[in-house]
């Protein structure tokens, strides 16, 4: 059927253009895709951040999505109160949470090194509903508007369909965020020296490295990759205690589809799983907040270790 | 909704996170229940505000009925039908319930029904939309308040297919509500000669609706029906702005509550064609209510508190007129009997237990418009009971048609 679609274009010769795949309009497929990319956005860089805590701490942060929405608020705040505008929240917001974070480390997390992982899990589970209580109660449920910056309001035309600039941006600042983290850990001295420290931690601390201080500054900078994707979210939908709730357990679910702990299984398998969930919003658009974990018990019976994971 | 862990383990660490008391059994008092979302995205619609406005309500009655203190329970149903229906069954075996009140979810409503029915006490049905609470699924005990998925679908449908929107495409949340919401607005846009396009199901709680709006606009369709509501449909309408869609496509709010316009501002909500059973700045007697419900919550009610404030009312007068809490004569007293407070006048309780009344359908203001803080509607048109709830359907073995 598709050679006989490939055949009948190719009939019609360069001029006709290809219109549909499948028997979906091309300018749907398209769209779709470019969508995808920008949800699978937000999917690559809160795993990243996931994977970064687990793989170098061993620590599963079920507070994921709360200091994503702390990010968020932060965000709507700093505008509300003091008038920080996005640019500056970008950073300042990311830089808050993540000093949140480095708090939580040393006051709580660090007690439970050595222990069971679940432990770690319990308590991060239990800091996320005590932040979402407290917004919920302070901000109710419905949420509030934050505006898109003046700078990227308006749309791109690329011809199958308008982007509206600012998913553009989303789309940019994720990659460029997600490949740099990356980078860090895997090619330059500090990042070697963060997985030295999983590998093996007292060995690093005789050679005069200050391990604990590592271990704060990892968990840190891994919540301020939520607090970021917070942030690059809150203009696109309303602010709201709930919004991290949703998401973590899908981003959970890439983590584990791209190996649990692998920084580039993260990004590409959040970039990939946004796209195919892009497509089953068109295909069968009832199964779209399940296809996920569809797919997330294929890869554990088929590669248990993940589609990065090293077995 | 998604299959979140949290509220899975919520309910594992102990169901009652639950600020109600737990009263005995006691004939000195007239219980009255209230199970609704506490803490999820409905919780702003009744929620704990909605609380107060009973509370607000026993007080103006005078804290007693027949003699007897008036005490209020409450529980939070995370949006689970079994959880709200166990929690009812709790209530009517261990607390001598006299009345539950419903707050939102279509589907813990229809859960809760089947309770009523067997365990004979009366459950007014406040947030839920479905409209099958009166139909298939209605009891003898039901009162179903406010509004209904047959009632949203005449008012708004018919104003927008009346004023040339005449092809429709839907966005539809994939549960009770949503499915019969889209049902009644098809059949409203059929019945005045307009024609439905198409429509997407999509997955309570979505994070994310441009793919779905990009085939609402790919389908051509004038209007954008959404059959939706609270963060989904706020959402939903924030990203048809942020796409352009709303510049091809005119959005029609099936379901929005003053707090969702609120949320989204007069900015992305204006022109919105909306329907209401009631409104903070109707008449005189609303605005009383609003006031003195704004002192204490700080926000303006939705038709809902408003509607639970009526509802606690109403029961208690019914209860005085019979002198009695037996559910049997209270019920056939509130089928008898008229509403005339701030939230209705002339409003009555048909065989099949819907409450009918008027119905606003309502524009959201521009921003130049909106005078004052939360001044976001103007009345389109003012509907009466019979022609927003339409004929008795015959679904409902109580009611023949």
């Amino acid at each position: 059927m598709l050679a006989r679609r490939i055949g009948r274009v190719a009939a019609h010769g360069c001029s006709a253009p290809v219109t549909e795949i499948f028997g979906i309009p091309v300018a749907v497929i398209l769209g779709q895709l470019t969508l995808g990319l920008v949800n699978g956005s937000f999917y690559a860089m809160l795993s990243l951040g996931l994977a970064v805590i687990f793989g170098l701490m061993g620590v599963v942060n079920f507070a994921h999505g709360a200091f994503y929405t702390l990010g968020a608020f932060a965000a709507l705040l700093g505008l509300q109160y003091c008038g920080i505008n996005y640019w500056a929240a970008l950073v300042l917001a990311p830089l808050a949470v993540g000093l949140i974070g480095v708090v939580v480390e040393r006051l709580l997390l660090r007690r439970l090194y050595g222990l069971d992982p679940l432990y770690g899990l319990l308590l991060t589970f239990g800091l996320a509903l005590i932040v979402e209580g407290s917004l919920h109660q302070v901000f109710g449920a419905t949420g509030q508007s934050y505006p898109v910056p003046q700078s990227l309001a308006g749309a791109l035309n690329l011809h199958f369909m308008f982007l509206p600039l600012y998913r553009a941006w989303v789309i940019l600042a994720s990659v460029v965020v997600c490949f740099s983290t990356w980078f860090v850990i895997e090619r330059t001295r500090l990042g070697a020296t963060l997985r030295a420290a999983t590998e093996n931690a007292p060995l690093l601390q005789a050679f005069g490295v200050n391990v604990p201080l590592l271990k704060a500054t990892t968990y840190g900078g891994g919540v301020a990759l939520a607090a970021l994707a917070g942030v690059l979210a809150s203009p696109v939908v309303l602010v709201n205690s709930h919004m991290g709730n949703s998401l973590v357990i899908v981003v959970f679910a890439v983590v584990v589809i791209g190996g649990m702990g692998s920084i580039l299984g993260a990004i590409v398998s959040g970039l990939v799983l946004g796209v195919v969930e892009g497509f089953t919003k068109v295909i069968y658009p009832e199964a779209s907040n399940i296809v996920v974990f569809v797919i997330m018990a294929l890869v554990l019976i088929l590669r248990p270790a993940g589609l990065f994971g090293k077995e | 909704m998604r299959a979140r862990m949290w509220a899975v383990a919520v309910a594992t660490l102990g169901v009652s996170v639950v600020p109600g008391t737990p009263v005995p059994a006691a004939t000195d008092q007239v219980v009255i229940g209230d199970i609704d979302d506490m803490s999820g995205v409905y919780a702003d619609v009744m929620g704990a505000a909605g609380v107060e406005a009973i509370n607000m309500a026993i007080a103006d009655f005078g804290g007693t009925v027949l003699g007897r203190k008036i005490v209020v329970l409450t529980a939070d149903h995370q949006n689970k039908p079994d959880i709200g229906a166990s929690k009812f069954r709790e209530w009517a075996d261990q607390n001598g319930l006299n009345l539950l009140l419903g707050g939102s979810n279509t589907g813990v409503n229809i859960a809760m029904a089947k309770v009523a029915a067997v365990k004979k006490v009366p459950l007014f049905n406040i947030g839920p939309g479905g409209a099958s609470l009166t139909n298939e699924d209605c009891t003898a005990y039901t009162v179903h308040y406010v509004y209904d998925t047959v009632a949203l679908a005449n008012g708004t449908a018919t104003a927008i297919v009346n004023s040339g929107g005449k092809s429709w495409f839907y966005l539809t949340a994939d549960y009770a509500f949503g499915t019969q919401l889209q049902a009644a607005a098809s059949k409203v846009v059929e019945t005045h000669g307009g024609k439905n396009v198409g429509a997407v199901r999509v997955p309570l709680g979505a994070a994310d609706f441009s793919s779905f709006l990009l085939q609402a606009q790919a389908s051509g369709a004038q209007v954008l029906g959404l059959a939706n509501a609270g963060t989904d449909f706020s959402n939903s309408l924030k990203a048809a702005n942020e796409f352009g869609i709303t510049k091809t496509m005119k959005p029609a709010a099936l379901l929005a509550f003053l707090t969702d316009i609120h949320s989204l501002t007069l900015n992305t909500a204006q022109g919105l064609y909306l329907t209401t059973a009631w409104y903070w700045d109707l008449n005189p007697e609303t605005r009383a209510f609003a006031k003195r419900f704004f002192a204490k919550i700080n926000r303006q009610p939705t038709m809902d508190q408003a509607g639970a404030y009526s509802a606690t009312l109403t029961y208690l007068k019914a209860v005085k007129a019979v002198a009695s809490t037996d559910s049997d004569q209270v019920m056939a007293e509130l089928k008898k009997m008229k509403i005339n407070d701030m939230f209705t006048q002339g409003g009555y309780i048909r065989a099949d237990g819907a409450m009918i009344h008027d119905m606003y359908v309502m524009q959201v203001k521009r921003p130049q418009e909106s005078k004052y803080p939360w001044d976001y509607y103007k009345v389109v048109k003012k509907m009466s009971g019979e022609e927003a709830f339409g004929p008795i359907t015959g679904l409902c073995p109580l009611a023949r048609k």
